[in-house]
């Protein structure tokens, strides 16, 4: 699967009115967001008993602020964004560092980066802006530069740096995403299986010192997911009551505002990490297939939008953001499912966040962006006439 | 790319099909669990009433304080210093507060301090700022305005114990539910206590009461009424208080006990609370034993008021007739061991009559001798001794009717003549309780009728069946008891009654404590006085009345009372007469009512 067709370079102006380019987005693409958004609000409003207040209210206008930041991202030419690329992701790492330094503890770790007017998450800018960089980055380079070793050194670094000032804060879950999104696009630009095999290889062995460098309350999640019932009524605890919730929903659901399980409290972090559960619970197999369906089609729709692009930069930077939020999808719903560890990962488009929500929005509005310019052509050095 | 999407995917249904259609019934059961909580309502206790409806034992409305540690604001012990300024809370009820609290969940209430006066509630209700988490919440309070005059026939209701609830599920989960202990209160536990009623609740993760599923009322318990009369309480116990000993009274009618107490005894109200140690101490340590219900635990040889026994046996067994005499010279020889009269010079030629008159010993070791302990002990069974009466009260005790078998079993020895005398005037191995003695008294006094007490009236009134002992020989035995009372003589002649011409029948009977030595008797008997309290007789009286037509039944025992005629006669005396007098105004006052 190799993405190196177009590389014969022709330069040619490439100029679209605002007009053309809201005719040619894809409007099922948001329509589909829109979908899971509104699944996400109703949610927000059972859970917190039949209210919008105090999650479906707020998340509702965040939407509006996401579709905003959506429609700005696709209105601005691509190769602004791709001008731009390093400096925002330089400008992401020293928020990270300064979050580190400077910032406010919540929820045991430091994540948020109090900006007076709202409360920043620059882990989550990261997500979009290492993409960026890395579809930037590979962009300039070949096929045989692909190939040669040394040639990854440099994204890989550009992956290290942030993982690295994540893991500090700590924030396993995202780190993990950041490796995982860095991984994917490796292997879409085309670096050779052995590669991945050997780092693997290698990372398997890295497992007991790692193990090391892990906080407590993560050892005690990964043990706790490898065994729930070692501690039924501590860590182990969110996992059965998860379970339960999900299962307790069968086929049709206890119906919208009848699940016990989330109203009485016996889901931890029910309006964030774990309200897919809500959903299985009041809707059973069908609501929860449902969503499950939505985010496939969005899945689906991204990936060919990503493919039609006729340049490498935005068919790397949609395929990146794209399998960064499937990864995401994948990773929530199995890890409520007890298939994988608690990791902290939010159910994207319906787990209550503000700053999750924004970037994900603006997520979407790369990949818009890419595909309403998906007929522009862009050289080597970044220009469409150079 | 896309076989890695497909394989993702499906993992993700097919773990969804897994949890939510295959294993969804075991997680709805699960979610079931941990939702649905069972809260146990306890119900009103049942009212003890007396025969005339007044309440021995009633539930009061009370007050009492909680506090809820949660909303302390952090601040338990300053919370719990400031109440313990307004109200007194003992040491040790303070660390029974602070260990609920450790077991209990912070939202969950903790007995502070239970039936909070007047003004106890209104200080604490004017200080509420100062005692963040303490609320005043109503409770039932079991009242006895009979107090310690009815103590032992009622009994009490207290908290249970960890004892009491390690069989008891369900009540394990209302910790505040008081059961009853001792006298009527335990024995129809089951009958006063209701049903317990239910509420389903849902409960939140934390345990929490979100909202009511189902709700089942308790059943209250239900009400019973007695033959005890309060007023013949009152009597009873007031005749007795100064000394260690019990009375039961017992209509002959209907078996019903109008009367029964205990002395010392004590406040069944303080049990309301958990006893404090040196009360606790003061009551379980006493040497005259105010727990004990003696009128039906208290084991003693009945001595004289045995020989109605006696004297019954020989007449059914035609040893003797009315018209037998016996010489009493103060002593009886049998071989050379000699049997004493209480009376040294002797009575001289007696009858039955006389004889129980004067309660000679000799006229009753001779019959006894003659009729043999098989047939007295058959007497003394039908008439009640040797096995419990069945009356409705927990610890009733049996006494002891030797016999032949008996001895052998327990000795290895021979029944022996002398144990056959010692047994003709209710010494030696017999062992009697006043109830016993009582119910005697009560199935000799209704013409050999068998008389079971009862404290419960029920709408059944089951006729007595009879015990085939001759009318002849009965009224005999009754004639002499009379004469015990009336006649000029008789042992308890001094306390003879007379209410409109009802007089009162009965026998005296004062039993050793210590073996007279044939020293003392040479050197002349001390005065009961000169003993210490612990080694004067014990004294008794059964006695009926009115003579000519006999209602009740009445037994009286006192503990190192000193002699059965000058100390249980009189009060058995004044207790009779009293009894007459309510029944005399009780019948006035029905007729102006009609």
């Amino acid at each position: 699967m190799s993405l190196f067709l177009d590389r014969n370079c022709y330069f040619k102006d490439f100029e679209m009115s605002i007009k053309d380019k809201l005719l040619t987005m894809s409007w099922s693409f948001f329509f589909l967001i829109c979908c899971v958004v509104g699944i996400g609000i109703m949610l927000l409003y059972s859970v917190a008993g039949g209210s919008m207040e105090p999650w479906a209210a707020k998340q509702f206008f965040r939407f509006m602020m996401g579709c905003c930041v959506f429609f700005t991202i696709l209105l601005i030419d691509l190769r602004f964004w791709m001008k731009y690329a390093y400096v925002f992701y330089a400008i992401s790492l020293l928020l990270l560092i300064a979050v580190d330094v400077r910032g406010v503890v919540g929820m045991g770790a430091q994540r948020w980066l109090d900006l007076g007017f709202m409360q920043l998450q620059p882990s989550e800018l990261m997500k979009i802006n290492l993409v960026l960089a890395l579809a930037r980055y590979f962009h300039g380079s070949g096929e045989e530069d692909v190939e040669r070793t040394t040639h990854l050194i440099i994204p890989t670094v550009m992956m290290a740096l942030p993982v690295g000032l994540i893991l500090v804060q700590p924030d396993l879950g995202t780190a993990s995403m950041l490796v995982f999104v860095t991984v994917a696009i490796f292997f879409l630009v085309g670096v050779q299986w052995w590669k991945f095999a050997l780092v693997g290889a290698a990372g398997l062995a890295a497992i007991p010192i790692g193990w090391h460098f892990l906080h407590d309350y993560q050892r005690q999640r990964v043990l706790t997911f490898l065994d729930p019932e070692r501690d039924p009524l501590g860590a182990g605890y969110h996992i059965m009551q998860s379970k339960i919730t999900l299962g307790s929903g069968g086929l049709f659901g206890k119906g919208f505002l009848e699940g016990t399980q989330s109203h009485l409290n016996f889901i931890p972090e029910k309006h964030t990490d774990f309200i897919f559960t809500v959903l299985s619970e009041e809707f059973g197999l069908i609501g929860s297939s449902f969503l499950l369906i939505l985010y496939m089609a969005i899945i689906l729709l991204g990936f060919r939008m990503a493919l039609k692009s006729s340049n490498f930069f935005g068919k790397i930077l949609a395929l990146g953001l794209i399998v960064n939020f499937s990864l995401y999808v994948f990773i929530n719903t199995a890890m409520v499912m007890g298939l994988l560890p608690v990791v902290g990962v939010p159910l994207p488009l319906v787990s209550y966040g503000g700053s999750a929500m924004m970037v994900l929005m603006a997520g979407f509005g790369f990949i818009e962006c890419v595909y309403v310019n998906q007929e522009m052509v862009i050289g080597r050095l970044g220009s469409s006439d150079e | 790319m896309g076989g890695a999407q497909v394989a993702l995917a499906s993992i993700l249904f097919g773990r969804m099909f897994y949890l939510q259609v295959v294993e969804a019934d075991k997680y709805k059961m699960l979610a079931d669990k941990n939702r649905i909580g069972l809260k146990l309502i306890a119900p009103p206790r049942g009212l003890i009433l007396d025969c005339n409806d007044i309440p021995l034992a009633y539930n009061r409305k009370t007050f009492r304080s909680v506090i809820v540690a949660e909303d302390t604001n952090g601040n338990l012990r300053s919370t719990l210093m400031n109440f313990g300024k307004l109200v007194l809370v003992s040491d040790e009820e303070y660390e029974r507060i602070l260990k609920e609290i450790k077991q209990k969940r912070a939202f969950m209430s903790v007995r502070v301090k239970d039936d909070l006066s007047f003004d106890e509630m209104a200080s604490i209700q004017l200080n509420i700022p100062d005692l963040p988490g303490i609320s005043i919440e109503d409770s039932l309070m079991r009242v006895y305005p009979s107090g310690e005059k009815s103590a032992h026939a009622i009994g009490y209701v207290s908290f249970m114990t960890d004892e009491d609830l390690k069989n008891q599920e369900e009540l394990q989960k209302m910790p505040d539910v008081r059961i009853g202990r001792t006298g009527v209160e335990e024995f129809y536990e089951d009958r006063l206590y209701g049903q317990t009623g239910s509420r389903k609740i849902e409960i939140n993760a934390v345990g929490r009461e979100v909202r009511e599923l189902e709700k089942q009322d308790a059943v209250p318990g239900e009400n019973l009424r007695l033959f005890l009369d309060s007023r013949l309480q009152e009597v009873g116990y007031n005749a007795l208080k100064e000394e260690a000993g019990s009375a039961v009274l017992i209509d002959i009618e209907t078996g019903g006990v109008k009367m029964l107490v205990s002395t010392p005894s004590y406040d069944p109200n303080l049990f309301n609370a958990p006893l404090d140690v040196k009360t606790w101490k003061n009551l379980s340590q006493n040497e005259r034993r105010p727990l004990m219900n003696k009128a039906i635990a208290g084991q003693y040889s009945p001595g004289s008021v045995f020989k109605i026994v006696v004297a019954l046996a020989a007449l059914e067994n035609g040893i003797i007739n009315e018209h037998t005499r016996i010489q009493c010279d103060g002593r009886l020889f049998v071989g050379d061991h000699p049997f004493h009269c209480w009376k040294k010079t002797g009575h001289g030629p007696l009858n039955l009559v006389e004889a129980l008159q004067h309660s000679c010993d000799i006229f009753f070791y001779q019959i006894a001798y003659d009729t043999g302990v098989d047939k007295i002990v058959e007497m003394a069974s039908r008439l009640g001794f040797g096995d419990v009466t069945g009356i409705d009260l927990v610890g009733e005790k049996a006494g002891l009717l030797p016999s032949r078998a008996w001895k052998e079993a327990k000795y290895g020895d021979a029944w022996r003549r002398g144990d056959t005398m010692n047994m003709g005037i209710g010494q030696g191995f017999l062992l009697a309780t006043p109830l016993q003695m009582a119910v005697m008294m009560a199935r000799v006094s209704s013409k050999g009728k068998k008389i079971m007490p009862r404290l419960l009236q029920s709408d059944v009134t089951e006729t007595a069946e009879s015990l085939n002992i001759s009318p002849q020989h009965l009224a005999l035995v009754l004639k002499g008891l009379r004469a015990v009372v009336n006649e000029r003589g008789g042992t308890a002649y001094h306390t003879r009654i007379n209410v409109n011409g009802q007089r009162m029948g009965g026998k005296t009977a004062s039993t050793q404590i210590r073996r007279i030595t044939l020293k003392e008797r040479e050197e002349g008997l001390k005065q009961q006085h000169e003993l210490k309290w612990k080694d004067r007789d014990h004294a008794f009286f059964v006695g009926y009345a009115p003579t000519d037509k006999p209602k009740y039944a009445l037994a009286v025992a006192v503990e190192h009372g000193g002699g059965g005629g000058s100390k249980a006669a009189p009060i058995a005396g004044e207790i009779m007469r009293k009894v007459l007098e309510l029944e005399q105004i009780d019948k006035e006052t029905q007729k102006d009512d009609k």
